[in-house]
């Protein structure tokens, strides 16, 4: 298909129905209320379920039913409505069914700014909700991936019974650039829902979706479960990129905008000779590990980047295993950093300065 | 020679329980209202569509005691819970069972909706004036200087506030189809409780929106009285206070109940 000028909150909306989304419940928030405002319109017009909820508690509760009912859900929010859906997002953890999220992040803590940020990643990437548990994440840098990364959402949702979450910003949500859109899938007929799915207990025992194991002992036996689920997740689906690391002595990690930025800045640095690569993570859960571990041992120092005041930092640490020093580099607030102070902490880092952070 | 015997089943447990004992406390109601519920469900035919969604409280473990597809949704979220599975199956019934810290507390806000939205399903909600699960606490309907444990002076209206009359302000909803309250205290009153109910389960058969049976229910173990007083304690103190009677009517109900 041609690429089209798209944004990108409607581009993951539309790229989430392409992918035969049969139900988007979701509240408006801004910076992603464009996405509902496209679901509002497209789905009903598909003969598709759109329902504008009381509240994200309401609607990822709704997304839970749907899903228990063996459909391809979803909903979308921004950060202060993600923190409102992480008691169902738990339950729905504990009930193994598939669902997408899509969080476009927004400047905190509490009403914070409309923004764009990174403050969420401690939140979606170590679980969330109560409980051990642990969503997969996937952190887009451009509309095109935003859109790609959607598609695959539904489709690891499904295949490991999973939360899968979109971990973008109000930049990415906002922003408008050439993108190419998927072909339409057909939706999924009814009589076609898994076999767990609560339809109905028609010639068979009663499906029963529940999150529930009042005994410990089958409450850890479920943990054990879920523990070996994260392990064959954590084996098979880890993504990243890596641009210009093979002869590198400074290795920047970032995700996302932050990973979009800090390649541009890897680059000017590069004009100035200076022999810097970027790794950046797309499935922070799963995360890298392997090879932030394996970059941390081919260059003298690393460097994170983030908008946040640092919450990746301490997975890049722990990739790290101290072999290097890392720096930090990271605005907060609802702030984007532009290209030229991640140059600057390039440089700082391969003069072996201190890096220091803007009003800090 | 003697007449032959001949045996006939007259009272069976219904298809739509299963063959679990019941977790419930001697005279709790819960049990009358789950049978209510299940013969309902047999009468109409609709137990292999049928879809419900327990709530946290006592009636947790409704799952286990009905012989139908069946959800456990977090505590006071069972109508949005309720609405998604609907939305995505609109040929199946869908039920919440609901205690009253779940429908009228913590979940006010999903059930105030879904009625609003005129959700077509059922709600089957347990009104015994107390947290029943937890251990005997102040529920949203406890009544007026009702000693509970939290509040152990009796229930003051000027530091803990009014009951919630959830008939009364669900009727209000243009989408309510059906809301009524009924109590299982005795014989006669569990008859005209099931009536409700399998009206209820008609009304959303019949696409007419939402329906709310309340059923008003004992709990002695934490009410600290015997299982007949507590029968008692429903007609001389919760009647009173939780009028029964039909609060919403929509106007096919009536040729939904003719055409029996």
């Amino acid at each position: 298909m041609p690429k089209e000028l798209l944004e990108g909150n409607v581009a993951f909306a539309e790229a989430a129905v392409r992918a035969g989304c049969e139900a988007y419940f979701g509240y408006p928030i801004t910076p992603q209320t464009e996405a509902l405002e496209h679901m509002a319109r497209r789905m009903p017009e598909l003969g598709r379920v759109f329902v504008q909820a009381e509240s994200e508690v309401a609607a990822i509760n709704m997304v839970y039913g749907a899903a228990s009912a063996g459909a391809r859900v979803m909903t979308s929010s921004s950060s202060p409505g993600v923190s409102l859906m992480m008691e169902g997002l738990s339950y729905i953890a504990g009930s193994e069914v598939p669902v997408v999220l899509v969080d476009i992040m927004r400047g905190g803590p509490g009403l914070g700014n409309i923004a764009p940020s990174q403050g969420d990643y401690n939140q979606i990437v170590k679980g969330g909700g109560h409980g051990d548990y642990r969503p997969i994440v996937l952190a887009p840098a451009t509309v095109q991936e935003l859109i790609d990364l959607t598609v695959l959402a539904f489709d690891l949702a499904e295949k490991y019974r999973w939360i899968v979450i979109i971990l973008a910003d109000g930049s990415l949500g906002q922003m408008m650039e050439p993108a190419e859109m998927p072909p339409m899938r057909p939706v999924r007929p009814v009589a076609e829902r898994p076999a767990w799915a609560l339809t109905g207990a028609r010639g068979r025992d009663p499906n029963v979706i529940s999150s529930i194991y009042i005994d410990p002992v089958l409450e850890e036996q479920f943990n054990f479960k879920l523990m070996r689920k994260m392990r064959q997740i954590e084996a098979d689906e880890i993504r990243l990129r890596e641009t210009l690391t093979e002869d590198a002595e400074i290795g920047v990690v970032a995700f996302g905008t932050a990973g979009r930025i800090a390649q541009s800045a890897v680059k000017a640095a590069r004009e100035e000779g200076i022999k810097v690569g970027l790794l950046r993570p797309i499935s922070l859960y799963p995360y890298p590990f392997e090879a932030v571990g394996q970059l941390s041992r081919r260059v003298k120092s690393l460097l994170v980047v983030e908008m946040n005041g640092g919450q990746m930092l301490d997975d890049v640490r722990l990739a790290a295993e101290g072999r290097v020093p890392v720096s930090f580099y990271g605005r907060m607030g609802g702030i984007v950093p532009m290209p030229d102070e991640v140059l600057d902490a390039i440089r700082k880092v391969h003069a072996g300065q201190p890096v220091a952070l803007p009003g800090a | 020679m003697t007449d032959a015997l001949v045996e006939s089943l007259i009272y069976a447990k219904p298809d739509a329980l299963t063959h679990v004992g019941t977790h419930y406390c001697p005279g709790c109601t819960h049990g009358v209202a789950h049978r209510l519920v299940a013969e309902t469900l047999d009468e109409l035919g609709m137990r292999e569509q049928t879809i419900g969604v327990a709530p946290v409280g006592c009636s947790v473990f409704a799952y286990n005691y009905f012989n139908v597809d069946f959800a456990e949704a977090a505590h006071g979220r069972a109508p949005a819970m309720a609405t998604g599975i609907k939305r995505l199956s609109p040929g199946s019934i869908v039920f919440t069972y609901q205690g009253d810290g779940d429908l009228a507390s913590i979940g006010a806000a999903e059930i105030l909706h879904a009625a609003g939205r005129g959700e077509n399903i059922t709600v089957i909600f347990i009104n015994n004036a107390i947290y029943g699960m937890t251990g005997g606490q102040m529920a949203p309907t406890t009544l007026p200087g009702q000693k509970t444990t939290s509040s152990p002076l009796g229930r003051d209206v000027e530091t803990q506030g009014f009951p919630f009359k959830m008939c009364e302000i669900l009727a209000q909803m243009d989408g309510s189809a059906y809301v009524v309250r009924r109590s299982l205290h005795d014989v006669a009153n569990i008859r005209k409780a099931k009536k409700a109910v399998r009206t209820a389960f008609e009304v959303q058969r019949a696409g007419l929106g939402f329906s709310m049976v309340e059923l008003l229910s004992s709990c002695p173990t934490n009410w600290g009285i015997t299982p007949a007083a507590a029968l008692t304690w429903i007609e001389e103190h919760m009647i009173p206070a939780f009028p029964l009677g039909d609060y919403k009517i929509h106007s096919a109900v009536a040729a939904l109940e003719k055409s029996r």
